[in-house]
């Protein structure tokens, strides 16, 4: 979900778009509360949306930690053509 | 006998020959006898891919590879209608000839790029980049670069949105972080002429030009409204319209960004996605007021009118993606809904509008259903896919 849905605007690689990128080394250096924040309630003035009405906060939470480890790398081109 | 077996060994000899010639042959996907007229591209965004499609068999005809990433891309056809120009993710351009299924060329243009467009005469295609923000004008025949124009305003660079071809080799196009719109005339391409639009809004996040090449229309995210141009005043200027559509009601949140390039005009009206709100706008094209807005089941992404303009097509952004609804001009009422699989990415109308393509990602197919009786015509598999785009593009501006 993270990848495909954060990625309309982040990119599928989550290399930024029209929203900035999500990489590993931008994510680890915000403090958790405020990524948890920006992700269940969104941030006004901007596109980002909040998700609450589609995640519980235990979910945004989860998504934060793995956003500041560097999320999953994606399959392989290989494994996904076929 | 002698001479028998001697006829055999001769047939061997040629059958072998005309296998060794076979395989050293490039495989076309379409046949030589044949044109591209009804032919189209899948993009696959995961896999970097695209499948070839043939619209009048309903038939996907082959795979082109090694595309890099494909998310939000989009394709622009050559004149030829056998040559498309696929912008990725990536910042990456590629040429594809969809005969032979083979990239004929590729160059890494930029950090992030969001679509293309050519120009009038097929002999430029541009490249508009969120990073670095601008433009960049290809030699259409060998990607060679020709211009680059960063779209910088008081010293910072602007992502470029909107993109679209004007009559006279001219580009215009949306800058989201400045709030203004520019028209690059490529008349001669070695001296690129701009003109510029300033304060026409807050955050234009995508436009359109109208078939005809005389209006421009950016939607604003920042702003309930419009941002209009009508390119045959003299001189063209700004004018907002639709302004303050969601006044004094709280907007929704938008978990996708709509898109504006499936320009919906049907006979006197143009139906366009409200932002942040679950509604298709009806504008009357006289007059640019507001005739009517029709709820609809989630926040509209594409909102595409079939050629005739008789029904308009609507797709929507998670949680509500897996339904498409279709809205009778006439009557301005939904008339049918459908729901072919999950994550609806696009849809695509063959030329004349008998079928409509419709992406789904999460299901992994496309399918083709029929806009008179909304039958199911065809299922054809695909990874992940996302855009749909048929070769008659090549002959339409705007696209």
């Amino acid at each position: 979900m993270v990848r495909q849905d954060c990625g309309s605007c982040h990119g599928l690689r989550l290399t930024g778009g029209l929203g900035p990128p999500l990489t590993r080394d931008v994510m680890a250096a915000q403090p958790l509360d405020s990524l948890v924040s920006v992700i269940f309630n969104g941030r006004p003035g901007t596109p980002m949306p909040g998700w609450k009405s589609m995640i519980s906060e235990g979910d945004a939470v989860w998504i934060a930690r793995q956003l500041q480890a560097g999320f999953p790398a994606e399959p392989s081109a290989s494994q996904a053509a076929r | 006998m002698k001479p028998r077996r001697f006829r055999h060994l001769f047939t061997a000899a040629v059958a072998a020959f005309v296998l060794a010639g076979c395989a050293g042959a490039p495989a076309l996907l379409v046949p030589p006898e044949r044109g591209n007229g009804d032919l189209g591209l899948v993009i696959e965004r995961e896999s970097g891919s695209l499948g070839v499609l043939d619209t009048t068999a309903r038939q996907r005809i082959g795979t082109i590879e090694g595309l890099g990433d494909l998310s939000h891309a989009s394709v622009v056809y050559g004149r030829d209608g056998a040559r498309a120009y696929v912008f990725g993710r990536d910042g990456a351009l590629t040429k594809v000839n969809l005969r032979t299924g083979r990239i004929e060329g590729r160059v890494q243009q930029a950090g992030n790029s969001i679509g293309g467009a050519i120009s009038q005469d097929g002999t430029l295609v541009v490249a508009q980049n969120y990073k670095p923000g601008g433009i960049k004008v290809f030699n259409a025949d060998t990607l060679a670069l020709v211009a680059d124009i960063p779209a910088v305003v008081d010293g910072k660079p602007s992502r470029v949105v909107g993109l679209a071809d004007l009559p006279g080799n001219r580009f215009i196009y949306s800058l989201f972080d400045a709030g203004q719109i520019w028209i690059a005339d490529l008349a001669d391409p070695a001296g690129p002429v701009l003109t510029k639009f300033e304060n026409v809004g807050k955050e234009p996040y995508d436009a359109l030009v109208t078939p005809d090449g005389r209006t421009y229309i950016a939607g604003l995210f920042g702003e309930d409204g419009l941002a209009k141009i009508d390119l045959w005043a003299n001189p063209p200027k700004v004018e907002r319209i639709l302004n303050g559509y969601g006044r004094g009601q709280q907007p929704l949140p938008v978990f996708k960004m709509p898109h504006l390039r499936g320009w919906a005009v049907a006979g006197r009206t143009a139906w366009l996605p409200a932002i942040g709100r679950h509604e298709v706008l009806v504008v009357n094209t006289d007059t640019w007021q507001e005739v009517a807005r029709i709820p609809v089941a989630g926040q509209p992404v594409f909102v595409m009118a079939r050629p005739d303009g008789r029904q308009v097509w609507v797709n929507f952004a998670v949680p509500d993606y897996d339904t498409v609804q279709v809205i009778d001009t006439q009557t301005r009422r939904i008339v049918h809904s459908l729901k072919p699989g999950k994550a609806v990415l696009h849809m695509e109308f063959t030329p004349r509008g008998e079928a409509v393509w419709i992406s789904s990602r999460d299901a992994g197919h496309v399918t083709v259903v029929d806009t008179a009786t909304f039958r199911t015509l065809a299922v054809l598999p695909a990874h992940s896919p996302s855009g749909i785009f048929f070769s008659s593009r090549a002959a339409r501006m705007g696209l």
